[in-house]
């Protein structure tokens, strides 16, 4: 809590609480039908499309966006760049929560959710790539928990066990980029199974690499939307150091996306001619990749430059939310709209309301928690008790 | 070990099998490696700060 | 032993050693042949009647509910029918204007690949190519995840999605229980035309190949599924193009696991680089970070020097100035005293 700032009211009624209400009453009914009716009773999902919305929005999407945990780590505690700083544990704990209620999520979408750790314990399936993405997604589940520890340890005054955790920041961090490494390429490759299946224009052997390019880009276009929302919700929490740095962090993070983002763009090109797929670019699915290209990846890549140039972390601001929603149309693409491109029409997939009912029950959840932890735990200020201690 | 691999299924199950068991046995090792190269470091080792 | 027949000695033990324990058949990709003898069935679509009575024995051998239509009904042909979670194999009829041949029926069910992508993708093993020809499935081990009906490039495994605790993927199992019991295949036994033919698989392609030699008018020269996707044990001969009655004509004949087998590679490099890079980085911006800290300090301690030298430098000119300025105060306080007495003596002296 900062003297700074006043604490603002928030009452037991305000317009967040009512709607999470709704939200996750609605959330629970779908629940019950879904363990009770099957996966057929909540989906569309069927024989010729097996995987829909929530596998290509809360799983691919979701590992995406919540890169912002390995990257802002890899900056402040690898590469040394302390003037992040204020950024890292609302990365660690988006990473965190949004890891989470990936797996939250797969426990609705696989149909016995119970044996989720069969492939571990009872029957390893190592040709698999979902094998090594369930492997790692589990590890860095554990790192991202003991990245997040501090402060709950904070929180709770467990000094010696804090110190401990503390210790361990660099090694967690190096294991979070290995394991990051792994799975964000690996949920790519696991489309390198179906050359049939994936129009040609985003079936490529570089999909891990394009996957992994753009988790880099997604993660850092996350940190800086997500501080832009924390802003516009809990000033109140973040104390001086945090508020003295906003602006630099969209700035640095700004810059770093932009060259990530031209690294994309170039390999996406690549691929194209590695396939010799130029004539394709003309079909519809062409003039859409082209669109995906273009509008998602080149051009959020000039104005996070331009918006540096100019100093104008507004650009940079609206930017980032630009690059999110390419990430997120990008992973639609490979899972939903550019699967199956050649089935005709009556067999092509369009996801059931409940489908999404249950996605938007999940990221409610997520930020109920996330509300919790951010208005009671030190992640927008330092703890007086802890103070350049880390 | 030695019966006849006859698909490349089973080639690539034991193959991989073995480099997943390697892998987090070096990762593991790494771990360890890690704690001792930094075993001496100032900031843990009140002994090594007083001799400055 | 003389030291250089002991070394040859050692030399030729580690190889023995090493051939011993690494798996034999341990070839480049691409040259695994498969299990021998293993069976299969040669569909000759050119001989299929559309009777349906496969489909009524896959029903029977696998307690399967009775459909709404009966399986001597007709019209259903008229309509491409899909395998689903209670229907192993259907027949749909492909017809075709002004064509002697049509029209062709075409019986579909899993191809029981020699590589499966099923069984690869497959991340708690459940799916199985076992030595006689079927790729079972094992639903004691299967968590649900619907990788093998995304991997499957000819659509066939189906899932059960209206159950709600014991969902299970579906597809046909080439009857294996009854293979292993020496009895045929249910679809096989039932078939009336001698459309569908049981046998060792490498048989079956020769028979196959043979039936093109002696009848080239009657069939496409090409045995579906000889080598696609790395070849299946079920082959398929046709009277007009595949692609025609319900084949995907450009399949490849890449085995499903090499296609994602160079990603898995990459994952050991991963593993085994990125540690040693990330932490060497590390440590170089730790030093980096030291060398800074001691030059700033350096650089602060020379400016705290240089102004305490400035300092002293003027002090001592001010102390220079005060005692002159002293000198001078004592020189004319003493010229001011001469003066004072040289007057005094001058006003006595007159």
């Amino acid at each position: 809590m900062t003297e700074s700032n006043p604490t603002v009211e928030r009452p037991l009624f305000c317009r967040f609480n009512i709607i999470a209400g709704i939200f996750i009453t609605i959330g629970l009914w779908l629940t019950y039908l879904r363990f009770t009716g099957g996966l057929g009773a909540v989906s569309n999902l069927d024989h010729y499309n097996p995987w829909g919305f929530w596998i290509a929005f809360d799983l691919l999407c979701g590992v995406a966006l919540a890169a912002g945990g390995y990257t802002t780590a890899a900056a402040v505690e690898i590469f040394g760049m302390k003037k992040f700083h204020a950024a890292l544990r609302p990365a660690i704990l988006t990473g965190f929560l949004g890891y989470s209620m990936v797996a939250f999520a797969l426990l609705y979408d696989v149909g016995r959710p119970w044996r989720l750790p069969y492939p571990f314990v009872v029957s390893p399936g190592v040709t698999s790539v979902m094998f090594e993405v369930g492997a790692c997604v589990a590890l860095y589940l554990t790192v991202l928990f003991l990245e997040f520890s501090p402060t709950a340890l904070e929180w709770i005054g467990a000094k010696k066990l804090r110190r401990i955790a503390v210790r361990l920041t660099v090694l967690l961090t190096i294991m979070g980029v290995v394991l990051s490494t792994l799975h964000q390429s690996s949920l790519g490759a696991m489309f390198l199974l179906v050359p049939s299946k994936l129009h040609p224009l985003w079936y490529s052997p570089y999909i891990p690499v394009f996957f992994f390019v753009s988790s880099i880009a997604a993660g850092l276009s996350m940190v800086i939307f997500e501080g832009t929302l924390a802003h516009n919700s809990f000033k109140d929490k973040m104390d001086e150091q945090h508020l003295k740095s906003a602006d630099h962090i969209a700035l640095g993070f700004g810059k770093g996306a932009s060259f990530v983002l031209a690294a994309y763009f170039a390999i996406k090109v690549f691929g194209v001619a590695l396939g010799n797929n130029w004539h394709l670019l003309g079909t519809n699915y062409g003039i859409w990749f082209l669109v995906e290209v273009f509008g998602f990846i080149l051009l959020p890549c000039f104005l996070f430059a331009i918006g540096v140039r100019e100093q104008n972390v507004k650009l940079i601001r609206w930017t980032a939310f630009l690059t999110v929603l390419g990430i997120v149309v990008n992973r639609l693409n490979v899972v939903l709209i550019c699967f199956n491109w050649q089935l005709p029409a009556d067999q092509r997939y369009f996801p059931h309301w409940m489908e999404i009912g249950i996605s938007i029950f999940v990221i409610t959840v997520g930020l109920v928690i996330y509300r919790f932890i951010v208005t009671r735990m030190p992640i927008l200020y330092e703890h007086p008790d802890y103070k350049k201690t880390h | 070990m030695n019966e006849y691999i006859h698909t490349l299924q089973e080639f690539m199950t034991q193959t991989k099998g073995m480099l997943y068991l390697l892998s987090a046995g070096y990762l593991i090792s790494f771990v360890a490696f890690w704690r001792f190269l930094h075993g001496r470091d100032k900031e843990d080792n009140p002994k090594v700060q007083a001799k400055k | 032993m003389s030291s250089t027949s002991r070394r040859n000695f050692m030399k030729w033990i580690t190889v023995a050693g090493t051939a011993a324990i690494l798996p034999k058949g341990a070839k480049a990709h691409g040259q695994f042949d498969g299990y021998p003898n293993s069976y299969g069935v040669l569909h000759d679509t050119t001989l299929c009647i559309g009777c349906r009575s496969c489909e009524a024995a896959c029903n029977e051998v696998n307690d399967f509910p009775q459909p709404e239509k009966p399986f001597d009904d007709k019209s259903v042909l008229d309509e491409k029918r899909q395998t689903n979670d209670k229907c192993y194999t259907v027949v749909n009829k492909y017809e075709k204007d002004n064509n002697a041949k049509s029209p062709v029926f075409r019986k579909f069910q899993c191809n029981h690949c020699k590589e499966p992508a099923c069984a690869s993708a497959c991340f708690v093993g459940a799916f199985t190519k076992t030595p006689e020809g079927a790729v079972v499935y094992d639903a004691t081990v299967c968590v649900g995840c619907r990788y093998c009906l995304i991997a499957c490039p000819f659509y066939v495994p189906t899932y059960e999605y209206d159950e709600a605790l014991e969902p299970r993927v579906m597809k046909c199992t080439m009857c294996h229980p009854r293979l292993l019991d020496g009895k045929l295949p249910g679809c096989v036994e039932a078939c009336p035309q001698g459309a569908l033919t049981f046998g060792k698989r490498e048989d079956l392609i020769k028979t196959a190949h043979e039936r093109i030699r002696k009848h080239p008018d009657r069939y496409i020269d090409h045995v579906y599924g000889e080598k696609e996707v790395g070849g299946t044990n079920w082959i398929y001969l046709s009277g007009i193009p595949f692609e025609e009655i319900g084949f995907h004509a450009s399949l490849g004949t890449t085995p499903a696991p090499e296609l994602t087998s160079g990603a898995l590679s990459m994952v050991p490099i991963v593993i085994g680089v990125w540690p040693a890079l990330l932490g060497g980085i590390y440590v170089m911006t730790q030093r980096k970070e030291k060398i800074a800290a001691e030059e700033k300090a350096e650089a602060v301690k020379n400016a705290v020097d240089a102004t305490q030298a400035t300092a002293n430098e003027e002090m001592k000119k001010a102390s220079e100035k005060a005692k002159q300025n002293k000198e001078k105060a004592v020189e004319k306080a003493v010229k001011e005293a001469l003066d004072k007495a040289t007057k005094q003596s001058g006003k006595e002296s007159s």
